[in-house]
């Protein structure tokens, strides 16, 4: 797997330098000292109510208002030497947008931000910014509470949005290149994205109805709305990118088809789409659903909407969802808001080891999630028309460090006990998707069946294709994604102008 | 969005769906199928894909109407447009000089079988086609079933077509007239796949079915298509949907195909009562 880089490439450094030295900025450092920064108070994102938003699917947090962005972006020190910068897998600059946010500038900053990251408004929403950019900004070493980065990520490109100035850069003339991107995940619009602002001619390949992965099937309303993502795509659309959805690649057309209709450079953003099982006896059991499918039927197909959308979801008096990642975190707070009495998490670690979002996990605590930790499932029970009605569970202790340098659980013998389910969804963590390997010969994969690349360039074992995002990394995250698009999208550009 | 070319009755219940989708038309094989959608409300739904014509760029499936989603293709109209038609998924049908291959072919089944019969005449097969229907008047493409394969035969539960028969007694008696016969190969409704599969397990004769479970991607994505075969777990839509008939956890199966019971009734008395007030 890639190595995060902490240390600034330097040409980046020069580039943050000449901004840093701009007269404005040095003028409004000075205006305020940093001791009064530091004074003041990080701003709360402002949230629906836990009780009623647990009903519906409307967004969760509201939004910064202009002036709460403002004082937050006062807190930031703008570093001379930003460390929240090399927390960024896509090295935002971060101090100058935000203080074009301080300064009142919202449109410039939301500019400032689309020059690294084509997906701000999503990335400010679902970045795990506590573990990345917030994580090691000054601010948190210098007052406990850093800067909300992510937070005025979002405010500054929702204004943009909002305020229907969407900029299209100019375009250069065309190349008279043909890319194909294969998935419109955020790996895949990214390409899209930078391809089409080199003049390259580009259309995307998606295997689902509407674009954006999973970002449209995945992750929920309530933490991403569907608008936001619609904007993104029609950005992209009139950049000039054609999306050709319903068109599985390897199935209605493979690779080698597509080089033979004249595209010459190809970037496979497929994701990590086949779901885990456990293997126990009774996953098969009516009411035992994949994180996937239970999710792609609420979100993609919209079945909190049925009848009135034609896809059925069940909704259970009790939930039980198997995992401790974002994606259980997705389904047990979407089966509170379909109905459910009770929605469980069931997790084989502690709350120290939970991968989800701290967010997330706090969200889901607020909106009355209840949390069986150190527990597994070791088989489910059915009743007589196959439909599952409770769950065995054992519960599990911490043992040695594993390779992943979590503590390993281990299994407590004859604590055993049952639980009564009648839904079960599992979030156990996604495979590459093998469609794209199993028809392209000479694709090289890796032992997980991922496409292996060359960290660098992000180009697989063929000429001309590149790959990104989960299919290469398993699953990972939305800006990792992104990083993995930018790098191989400015290899594609050398490429195609070889 | 793909346009719809014909859509006609064929007999009863059971109507023709013919799509223009050049790109899936070029790459179709027997035994795989196309996921619809009928409009932007609409679910996905898998159907087999009965025939193709790569000059006229066209996809044809047949279906039978059971409850909303098929209710509204049957419902539009050559020239209508469908949000989804992607295909083709799934594995396509082994193909090879077998020997003699009997099909069973039921409902909607008698259109799916249609490119495997070809095909494996095509490939030097004596084919001999089964076609059961509750009477003759459901029985569509006769003509073209004689044009290929070496003897048909019907089974039906009124006498016009010669017996008052299911399935299996026919099957049973063919194979043994027939013998040694390669393979058989059943499509249809679940019931009658398992009928086929049960008729030929003593008589060792390997028989193939095309599974259908409820699926959403048909891609491999949700693993709302999982079955057990060979006692194993798969995903019909991505390691079939064709299995070794004998080796298929059919109670599963039968089980798992009626998880909606309940939310489709209620879909289509909501679809009834506001297309016929
Ligand atoms: C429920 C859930 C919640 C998550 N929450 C977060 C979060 O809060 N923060 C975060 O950073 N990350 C989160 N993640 C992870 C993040 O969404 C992924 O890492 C990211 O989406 C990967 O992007 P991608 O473009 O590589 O792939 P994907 O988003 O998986 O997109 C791949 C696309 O390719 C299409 N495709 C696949 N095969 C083919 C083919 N053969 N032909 C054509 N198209 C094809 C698929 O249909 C899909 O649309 C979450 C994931 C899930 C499932
Ligand atoms: C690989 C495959 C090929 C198929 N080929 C054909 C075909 O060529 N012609 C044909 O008429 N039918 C075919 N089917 C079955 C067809 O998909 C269902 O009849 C259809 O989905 C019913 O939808 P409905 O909304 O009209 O009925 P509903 O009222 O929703 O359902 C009636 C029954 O259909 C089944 N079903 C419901 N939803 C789905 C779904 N999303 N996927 C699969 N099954 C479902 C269930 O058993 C259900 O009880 C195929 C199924 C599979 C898996
Ligand atoms: S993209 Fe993510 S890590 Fe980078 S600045 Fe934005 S929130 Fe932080
Ligand atoms: S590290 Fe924190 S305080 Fe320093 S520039 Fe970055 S956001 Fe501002
Ligand atoms: S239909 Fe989703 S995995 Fe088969």
């Amino acid at each position: 797997m890639a190595e995060d880089k902490k240390e600034l490439a330097p040409e980046l450094k020069e580039k943050l330098k000449a901004e840093f030295d701009q007269d404005w900025r040095k003028e409004q450092r000075k205006s305020v000292p940093a001791k009064e920064r530091m004074k003041l108070a990080r701003q709360k994102m402002p949230e629906r109510p836990a009780g009623v938003r647990n009903k519906d699917f409307q967004e969760v947090n509201i939004g910064l208002t202009p002036e709460m962005a403002q004082v937050e972006a006062r807190r930031c020190l703008d570093c001379a030497n930003p460390q929240c910068v090399t927390g960024c897998p896509v090295s935002i600059d971060i101090p100058s947008f935000v203080k074009l946010i301080e300064k009142g500038e919202f449109l410039a900053a939301a500019w400032k931000l689309k020059e690294t990251n084509s997906l701000p408004a999503i990335c400010g929403r679902v970045c795990p910014q506590e573990s990345q950019c917030e994580e090691v900004c000054t601010m948190k070493k210098a007052s406990g509470v850093p800067v909300a980065i992510g937070n005025l990520e979002r405010f500054a490109s929702d204004f943009e949005r909002l305020s229907g100035s969407l900029k299209i850069p100019p375009l250069p003339p065309p190349s008279g290149k043909k890319a194909a991107v294969i998935g419109a995940g955020p790996a895949g619009l990214t390409v899209a994205g930078d391809l089409a602002k080199l003049g390259h001619e580009v259309t995307i390949f998606e295997a689902l109805h509407e674009a954006g992965g999973v970002l449209i099937y995945g992750i929920p309303e309530f933490r991403l709305p569907k608008a936001i993502l619609k904007a993104e795509v029609d950005y992209l659309k009139r950049l000039g990118v054609t999306v050709r959805t319903s068109f599985v690649v390897g199935l209605t057309a493979t690779i080698d088809d597509l080089r033979n209709e004249g595209y010459e450079a190809f970037f496979v953003g497929s994701g990590a789409g086949l779901p885990n099982f456990m293997k126990i006896p009774g996953e098969n059991l009516v009411g035992v659903y994949s994180a996937n499918e239970y999710l792609t039927r609420v979100n993609l197909m919209r079945a909190y909407d049925f009848p009135a959308y034609d896809t059925p979801v069940f909704k259970a008096r009790t939930a039980a969802v198997i995992g401790g990642g974002n994606v259980a975190m997705d389904s047990v707070r979407t089966a509170k808001r379909l109905g459910a009495e009770r929605a469980v998490i069931v997790y084989r670690r502690s709350r120290a080891e939970m991968p989800a979002r701290t967010e997330e996990i706090h969200h889901a605590e607020e909106e009355g999630i209840e949390f069986q930790l150190l527990t597994t499932p070791i088989r489910y029970l059915g009743d007589e028309h196959g439909r599952v009605r409770a769950m065995e569970c054992q519960k599990m202790g911490l043992g040695e460090p594993d390779a992943s340098g979590r503590r390993r659980p281990v299994p407590i013998e004859g604590s055993e006990y049952t639980m009564d389910v009648d839904l079960v969804v599992c979030a156990i963590g996604q495979s590459p998707n093998p469609l794209i390997p199993q028809t392209t010969p000479g694709l090289k994969m890796g032992k997980w069946g991922n496409v292996e690349v060359d960290w660098t360039t992000m180009a697989t074992s063929l000429p001309g294709v590149y790959a990104g995002g989960d299919i290469v990394r398993g699953g990972a995250t939305v800006i990792l994604a992104m990083g993995d698009a930018r790098i191989a999208a400015a290899q594609m550009d050398k490429y195609l102008r070889r | 969005m793909p346009k719809i070319l014909t859509r006609e009755r064929l007999v009863p219940n059971l109507h023709l769906l013919e799509v223009h989708a050049p790109e899936v038309a070029g790459k179709c094989r027997p035994g795989q199928f196309v996921i619809v959608m009928p409009d932007e409300k609409g679910e996905r739904i898998p159907l087999s894909i009965a025939d193709w014509d790569v000059e006229r760029g066209s996809v044809t499936a047949v279906f039978l109407v059971v409850g909303t989603t098929t209710r509204k293709l049957a419902a539009l109209k050559a020239g209508d447009e469908i949000p989804v038609f992607v295909g083709p998924l799934g594995r396509p049908s082994e193909i090879a000089a077998f020997g003699t291959v009997v099909l069973v072919a039921g409902c909607f089944g008698i259109g799916a079988l249609w490119p495997a019969a070809r095909a494996l005449k095509a490939a030097g097969n004596r084919v001999i086609a089964l076609i059961d229907a509750k009477a003759d008047y459901l029985v569509y493409w006769k003509d073209r079933y004689r044009s290929v394969c070496d003897r048909v035969l019907f089974s039906s539960r009124d006498y016009a077509l010669g017996s008052k028969e299911f399935v299996p007694g026919p099957l049973e008696r063919l194979l043994e007239a027939e013998a040694p016969v390669a393979r058989v190969i059943a499509v249809g409704c679940t019931y009658l796949m398992y009928a086929s599969a049960q008729a030929t397990r003593p008589l060792g004769v390997k028989t193939v079915v095309s599974l259908n479970p409820i699926m959403v991607d048909g891609t491999g994505m949700c693993g709302a298509c999982r079955c057990t075969a060979e006692g194993k777990t798969k995903f019909a839509c991505v390691d079939g949907p064709d299995f070794d008939g004998h080796h298929v956890d059919w109670d599963e199966l039968f089980m798992r195909r009626k998880s909606y019971f309940d939310d489709e009734t209620r879909s289509l008395c909501r679809y009834e009562e506001t297309e016929f007030p």
